[in-house]
């Protein structure tokens, strides 16, 4: 009998407490990796907002149309999925050999790497190259792993503003907002809602501004382009890192990525470690898979691509900064570690029926829906995002469309066991949920443990009228708060068995295993 | 695959501890069902739980002795069915990973091979017992909600309507976002009651667009969930498993949809 | 301990944790003997191009055919069409353009951006293009330049050749050189992000023509 009580978890998972051999998680006070709020109280605010409900909705259910259609075109697209699979779980396999050859290769094209432990070191690192640079403006390339360290908060303490270009995370940054979509960061924003936010931010827009997307597109880029073209320093990050070659890739579609990759004279790109590709070839198979599973195109508009310095064009002054800030602790974990494995193309997020109806700020990191809800608290240690793992109904949609096959729904699983083995190691007294389980485990190891159980639970009919139960007690209650709970019928499925069977008919008969000597032969 | 069509087979029932206690009327279906369609049904007495709500909610541990006791009940036998493509999942995705987690390995081969002699009924129907036609009767029109362990994890595929289309007097009607999960996934129903909710409610209005009196799955809990939501709004549409329509016959007394919903 | 060589501890150490036991998703694939997707196709010249043209055009390209023949008079009834003056072009554009452009050729010392958000347009080549995608790549040879001169004009006249078109995405990844600096395009710039309707034209050239040389 293996229960709660007192008995130390034996399988040694590394857990979010961290001994001193174990990597550290990101850490607390700096970028946006964790929620102010557990999921079930942040969702609940998401869900009781209409407009929100139906933004998402209308978003989400066109982007899964375009991906689907563009996926069916190709013949090979789960060999495709098959080969971006292998390639990063090589990658994890091999990441320090890799991460060195990228660094050799930049370097040799005159480019300069520099290695940040975490978030703070990074939002230093580059706070140094634009200082070094003399500029006191950025603009920036929408960039996840700028958005996760809070390289805007530390740009901007040292008197050093950030400017936003792509659309979307202009209309966050105008808005006072938070993102909440990888690929859309405004994508709980409507037409009008935009114009009004543009109407109010942008000084420079007429009055007569429409919520037309082509008219609010024109006023991004009439107030966007002075920016463009006077500014010294770019910030970007990248979508993949070629380590044989030293390429760096940044895959966009507005031609803002363009500007502030190829403009200013100092170009400062945020990578996380795991976003290191082993080969220019294997490029060959993520541009394939991550357009048409982000944006449901067949390729986006424009992808950069640039190795180091070149001469005479763009960038003469190229950084690469590698951030780790919890990714190793991620590694450090057999399982887990697959999250490392995510391109970004937020697929996951456009089927998850959870994510439809609460949005991106319910997760309340820079990554949510169900990719997530696995990679977020990997990042942060488990206790600082523990409602996340739950977020999820296990429906394993986001599975299907994993253009990398991430396991996601197996990951939620592990990670709950995770929190729910840490907390046992770190708690004196088990929660109730704990015992419940454990009184659970108890009653269903034994077949005569569950029938007394059974037995016991027809009294439960005394608070059933015509058939059904309108409130249980909690933690039950939730259930009955929105649903009927079925009353216990009068006779179990096991005692009607044996009233017309006896006890006798359970067991083997000839010609079954039990009396075979091939045992071995499965 | 076993080759048996034709033949008698003696098929081993894991009635899943929900319907053993809830919903009794399902493994009674699928009894009804298999008898009448020539088999031999035992229910091995020793039987509980496959211990999915306990992993699922993170227990792995508390979930072991339920795998254990699972792979001892249902190893001597060659073929074994269960009314729930979750339950069928769990034995099949999850059994031998929660035990090599524990590093237990000679658990985790032997639920991996009663894992795969482990059958949903829709999958044991079509590919091992080769029947689509079952010889049901019900004259009710239906709308079947194909549940996401069902079709995700097992992969079934159109299966169970292959089989509900040979069903006579049936109207057999889609169910828009079929595909869609209806919110329940276990304890998540009570740890993110109000986002299940949500779904729970789409899930609803899908099936009261199709006008259905009775919406079907291969799921007791997934039924549960749907039923217990249709109950609270008195929308006079019932669930019904899947395996008591298939059970069905004319003048057999369970030709109305069941009289009490879920 | 840098920083550096504290991540790379890191990476080190989570790898010896990782090895003794392979999860489900994370044991690295078994040595394969090559691809299993498609790295090279049987698709013949003309339907390549038809491809392309279509896939280009779907993305609201300009797409049209001209023969080594014709290729003068497309180039410039495109330029007449979009009434195109002050043209920017590559050192080594080798193409013949119409006598009402004035070419600028982008040599040293190079146009500030500013004076290339004043010219009208630019013309290049490419390196490659790629059908299925409807993609156009850039490399920055002689005959296209610097990537500013195709990124900040609102238009942009592109003249590929019949030989530098493959059909899939690994065939272009093949050909390409991961020194230059290089620059995928299919079709104008565009953004979604507005309730994920797809918009033209945002900060990259909003007009996007393509001539398509054979023979």
């Amino acid at each position: 009998m293996t229960t709660f009580l007192g008995l130390p978890g034996r399988p040694g998972r590394p857990g979010s407490r961290q001994s001193p051999s174990e990597p550290p998680h990101a850490p607390r006070g700096v970028g946006h990796l964790r929620a102010a709020d557990p999921f079930p109280v942040a969702a609940r605010r998401a869900l009781a907002d209409a407009q929100l409900r139906r933004n998402l909705s209308k978003a989400t259910t066109t982007i899964r149309a375009k991906r689907a259609a563009v996926v069916s075109e190709l013949p090979d697209w789960e060999e495709l999925r098959a080969a971006g699979e292998a390639i990063k779980a090589a990658t994890m396999a091999d990441l320090d050999r890799y991460l060195g050859q990228l660094e050799v290769a930049v370097t040799a094209r005159g480019g300069t790497v520099h290695w940040a432990r975490d978030a703070i070191e990074a939002g230093n690192i580059v706070t140094a190259l634009v200082q070094a640079a003399g500029a006191t403006e950025v603009v920036k390339v929408k960039s996840l792993a700028t958005d996760e360290i809070g390289l805007n908060d530390a740009l901007a303490a040292a008197g050093i503003a950030a400017y936003e270009t792509d659309l979307a995370e202009l209309i966050v940054q105008l808005g006072h907002d938070r993102p909440s979509h990888i690929l859309v960061p405004a994508i709980h924003r409507n037409r009008s809602e935009i114009r009004d936010i543009f109407l109010r931010e942008m000084g420079d827009v007429s009055p007569d501004l429409t919520d037309d997307p082509a008219a609010l597109a024109e006023a991004a880029r009439q107030h966007l382009r002075r920016k463009f073209l006077s500014a010294t320093v770019g910030i970007s990050g990248a979508n993949f890192g070629v380590a044989e070659t030293g390429t760096l890739c940044v895959v966009e579609s507005e031609g803002n990525g363009r500007m502030c990759v190829t403009l200013p004279q100092t170009l400062i790109t945020v990578m996380g470690i795991e976003k290191v590709i082993p080969s220019w070839a294997d490029l060959g198979v993520f541009l394939q898979l991550l357009p048409r599973s982000s944006t449901g195109e067949r390729m986006n508009p424009y992808t950069s691509m640039w190795t180091g310095v070149t001469p005479g064009d763009g960038p003469q002054s190229v950084h690469l900064v590698l951030l780790d800030n919890g990714r190793t602790a991620a590694l450090a974990d057999p399982v887990g570690r697959a999250a490392l494995h995510c391109i970004r193309c937020s697929a996951c997020l456009n089927v998850c029926p959870v994510y439809e109806r609460t949005g991106g700020h319910a997760y309340g990191s820079v990554y949510p829906g169900p990719i997530g809800a696995v990679l977020s608290p990997q990042l942060t240690g488990i206790e600082d995002n523990a409602s996340l793992p739950y977020a999820s109904s296990l429906c394993g949609a986001c599975y299907d469309v994993c253009p990398v096959k991430i396991n996601i729904p197996e990951l939620l699983v592990h990670l709950r066991a995770r929190h729910v083995e840490e907390a046992r190691r770190t708690h004196r007294l088990p929660s109730a949920e704990a015992i419940t389980m454990a009184a659970a485990s108890y009653l269903l190891a034994d077949p005569g443990r569950l029938a007394a159980a059974q037995s016991a639970s027809r009294s439960g009919r005394l608070l059933g009228r015509r058939g059904k139960i309108t409130a249980l007690p909690p933690p039950l209650a939730a259930w009955t708060r929105a649903r009927d709970a079925p009353v216990p019928p009068p006779q179990t499925f096991r005692q009607w068995w044996h009233s017309q069977h006896g006890d006798d008919r359970g067991g083997p008969a000839p010609g079954d295993r039990s009396d075979r000597s091939d045992r071995s032969d499965q | 695959m076993h080759s048996i069509v034709g033949d008698v087979t003696r098929i081993a029932l894991f009635a899943t501890c929900l319907a053993d206690t809830l919903f009794p009327d399902v493994p009674r279906a699928t009894v009804t069902l298999l008898e009448r369609l020539g088999h031999e049904v035992v229910f091995p007495a020793e039987q509980t739980c496959c211990g999915q709500m306990h992993i699922n909610t993170g227990y792995q541990r508390a979930a072991l002795p339920l795998i254990r006791r699972y792979v001892d009940t249902f190893e001597p036998y060659e073929v074994i069915v269960a009314p729930s493509g979750s339950c069928v999942g769990s034995i099949g995705h999850q059994h031998a990973m929660v035990a090599r987690r524990h590093d237990d390995e000679e658990l985790a081969r032997r639920a991996e091979a009663v894992a795969a002699r482990t059958y949903e009924l829709s999958q044991l129907l079509t590919d091992v017992l080769g029947v689509e036609d079952v010889g049901a009767h019900y004259p009710h029109r239906v709308t079947y909600h194909p549940t996401c362990h069902s079709l995700r994890l097992l992969a079934v595929g159109d299966r169970p309507l292959r089989l509900l289309r040979r069903v006579s007097g049936i109207d057999l009607v889609p169910l828009p976002d079929a595909d869609v999960c209806c919110g329940f996934g276990g304890t998540f129903a009570v740890k993110n009651a109000d986002t299940s909710t949500a779904m729970l409610a789409d899930k609803m209005r899908s099936v009261l667009a199709t006008r259905a009196e009775v919406c079907t799955a291969g799921d007791s809990s997934c039924l549960m969930h749907i039923g217990g939501g249709l109950s609270r709004l008195r929308a006079g549409v019932k669930t019904v498993h899947l395996a008591e329509i298939l059970a069905s016959t004319a003048g057999a007394g369970q030709g109305a949809p069941a009289a009490v919903s879920r | 301990m840098s920083a550096r060589d504290e991540v790379l501890a890191r990476i080190r150490a989570a790898a010896r944790t990782g090895a003794g036991k392979a999860g489900t998703a994370s044991s690295p694939a078994a040595p394969s003997p090559g691809p299993r997707y498609r790295t090279r196709s049987e698709l013949a010249g003309p339907q390549l191009l038809e491809l392309l043209a279509s896939r280009l055009t779907d993305y609201r390209a300009l797409v049209h055919f001209a023969s080594a023949a014709t290729l003068a008079d497309e180039i410039g009834a495109a330029l007449q069409r979009r009434q195109a003056r002050r043209i920017v072009v590559p050192p080594a554009l080798r193409l013949p353009l119409p006598s009402f452009v004035t070419a600028i050729s982008d040599t040293r010392p190079f146009l500030s951006p500013a004076g290339l958000a004043a010219v009208d347009g630019v013309v290049t080549r490419a390196a490659v293009a790629i059908a299925e995608t409807g993609t156009i790549v850039l490399d920055g040879s002689p005959g296209q330049g610097r990537r500013a001169i195709s990124l900040v004009p609102d238009y942009h006249l592109c003249v590929v050749d019949a030989g530098q078109v493959v059909h899939l995405v690994p065939e272009a990844v093949a050909r390409l050189s991961a020194g230059r600096p290089l620059t995928w395009i299919s079709g104008p710039s565009a953004t979604s992000d507005i309730e994920l309707e797809r918009v033209e034209g945002v900060h990259g050239p909003r007009t996007l023509e393509v001539v398509l040389v054979s023979g």
